[in-house]
């Protein structure tokens, strides 16, 4: 805040014209600008058109991958976040152990590695647990009979996603509890409230307040990374546009296709979230 | 001062208390007891473990060997005891420490709510009480972001009466004030004294000390140097640093 008001004094020595010049956010108005030629494209141009029709099946399946991932990484990176501020040695190094080979892999490898190791390796123990327990449960019991069919390729690309997500979220939930000055803590604990009462009642109301626009801005990459889901096949906006090329081998108008979805959504969101932390600056009563 | 009778049994006892952080002895064997109803103020320079003796007294640090009692129970690591004692023990910080995310009515009620288990209306009406007190019951609805500093304090006293504490622990409460705000927290202070509560207040305003101490402790390198009746403490302390400490600060 401090830092823009400085800005901002400097700048009022100048034309008022010239600073409304430079404030202009001319990135946007060029990306507006190609926007609507593309726009024109998709109006004007049959191939286009049909491009756009194609990829747009796969819209739904973009946005659901992207909020369900999300909304199982948050929680996911909660509770990791919890245990990386934990004191408990054991839930300390659980927490610890997760969150470091989750920032140690690519993500592309997480995607494939869950869906094509850990789930297979899920149903050999649930399998071997339903075998055990046949005495008790009888032969049909669904430990016995499922198995890693039954998990379409869309749920392990969402679980890949969540917990790699989960992982990165851990540490900005970490961040954000221990940016809440140590005075907090004590003052409740002080007051006789227990560590779990205090961390809900007062040290997580204000430490997620702090973690929005980073969480706002992660749900931006998460969009974007839900792109790499096409590589399970899942038919996404990206898939569509892959399946179509193969097809059609319309590169440019594709991808320009593709780009353009993607960057209005993005784009769209990206100054939400602006939006929305100029919002919390102004009426910000956090200390 | 001290209003209630001495017939009942201390309500802070402290044998042998030894902090140590790491290398750093911050309390060397301390012992003290304060009665129901009385006042004790500790001063020392800076870094002679005032607020370590403070802070253990409630458990916010876990001593290295020594006991403690508060009102007859004895303090050990058991979380029960310990969240239950800090129930009845109050605590005023130098930093305030008020929750920026809630009113200042919200402020005091929340313990009332989840710890004592008060129903809304209880802690409410409460928490205007306690409010009333501090004199200023006008800034129920202020966020702490909205309050001044002397402000700020009040309410964090108010959260802490609320509690219905059998004693209020103070550490530096004015250290962090603007001088003009000092004195309508120390008026507060001194009230609670005259009511009878059991305070032990870590500060280095010699005034409440002359006026509300039934007790004056000076504490350095972390052992009581001298205990003495405020009257004698001020005037013909008997050791010599307590005199060269004396004179620095009333300079
Ligand atoms: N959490 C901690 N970790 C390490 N050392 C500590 C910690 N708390 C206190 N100390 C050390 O213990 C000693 C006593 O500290 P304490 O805060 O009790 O002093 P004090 O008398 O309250 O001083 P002040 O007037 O500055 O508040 C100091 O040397 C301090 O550096
Ligand atoms: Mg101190």
């Amino acid at each position: 805040m401090a830092a823009t008001q400085s800005i901002a004094k400097r700048t009022s020595t100048q034309s008022n014209f010239v600073q409304w010049l430079s404030r202009l956010p001319w990135w946007l108005l060029f990306l507006i600008l190609a926007g609507i030629i593309l726009l024109y494209q998709f109006l004007t141009n049959e191939l286009y058109s049909v491009i756009l029709s194609k990829l747009t099946q796969g819209i739904v399946t973009t946005i659901f991958v992207t909020l369900v991932a999300f909304t199982c990484a948050i929680i996911l990176g909660l509770i990791a976040g919890l245990g990386r501020v934990s004191r408990n040695r054991l839930i300390f190094n659980l927490a610890t152990l997760y969150v470091q080979v989750i920032r140690g892999l690519p993500m592309l490898v997480q995607i494939f590695y869950v869906a094509f190791v850990l789930t297979p390796a899920f149903f050999t123990v649930l399998n071997a647990i339903g075998m055990a327990l046949i005495p008790v449960l009888g032969e049909t019991n669904f430990m016995l009979t499922s198995n890693t069919q039954d998990v379409t390729l869309l749920a392990r690309a969402m679980i890949a996603l969540a917990l790699a997500y989960g992982g990165f979220e851990a540490e900005t939930f970490r961040a954000g509890i221990e940016s809440i000055g140590r005075g907090q803590m004590e003052a409740a604990r002080s007051l006789g409230m227990s560590y779990v009462q205090a961390m809900r009642y007062v040290i997580l109301p204000q430490a997620i307040r702090r973690v929005l626009p980073p969480l706002g801005n992660d749900f931006i990459a998460m969009l974007k990374d839900s792109s790499l889901v096409s590589v399970l096949g899942v038919r996404d906006i990206t898939q569509e546009a892959r399946l179509y090329v193969s097809a059609s081998f319309r590169y440019p108008e594709t991808y320009n296709t593709l780009a353009f979805m993607y960057l209005t959504m993005t784009i769209i969101l990206s100054l939400g979230v602006k939006w929305f932390e100029n919002r919390m600056g102004k009426n910000g009563r956090g200390s | 001062m001290g209003a209630v009778p001495n017939a009942k049994q201390p309500m802070i006892v402290i044998k042998n208390l030894v902090k140590q952080f790491g290398r750093v002895d911050a309390v060397n064997g301390v012992s003290l007891r304060v009665e129901q109803g009385k006042v004790l103020v500790i001063i020392g320079p800076s870094g002679s473990g005032k607020s370590t003796v403070l802070r253990c007294i409630n458990h916010l640090e876990v001593p290295t060997s020594g006991e403690i009692w508060v009102d007859g129970i004895h303090l050990t690591h058991n979380h029960k005891d310990i969240n239950a004692i800090r129930a009845e023990v109050g605590m005023v910080f130098q930093q305030f420490n008020l929750f920026p995310h809630l009113t200042a009515l919200d402020n005091i009620m929340l313990a009332q709510r989840i710890v004592r288990r008060r129903n809304e209306d209880e802690a409410g009406r409460m928490a205007r009480k306690q409010l009333e007190r501090v004199g200023i019951p006008e800034k129920a609805d202020n966020y702490p972001g909205q309050l001044s500093g002397g402000q700020q304090q009040r309410v964090a006293i108010a959260r802490a009466l609320a509690m219905n504490p059998k004693v209020m622990l103070f550490d530096e409460p004015t250290s962090a004030l603007d001088p003009e705000m000092i004195k309508e927290v120390l008026d507060v202070m001194l009230e609670l004294a005259h009511e009878g509560m059991t305070m032990v207040v870590v500060t280095h305003e010699m005034g409440f000390a002359r006026n509300a101490a039934d007790e004056v402790i000076f504490m350095d390198k972390g052992v009581i140097v001298e205990q003495n009746s405020p009257e004698q403490f001020f005037s013909s302390p008997r050791e010599e640093r307590t005199q060269t400490f004396l004179n620095q600060i009333l300079r």
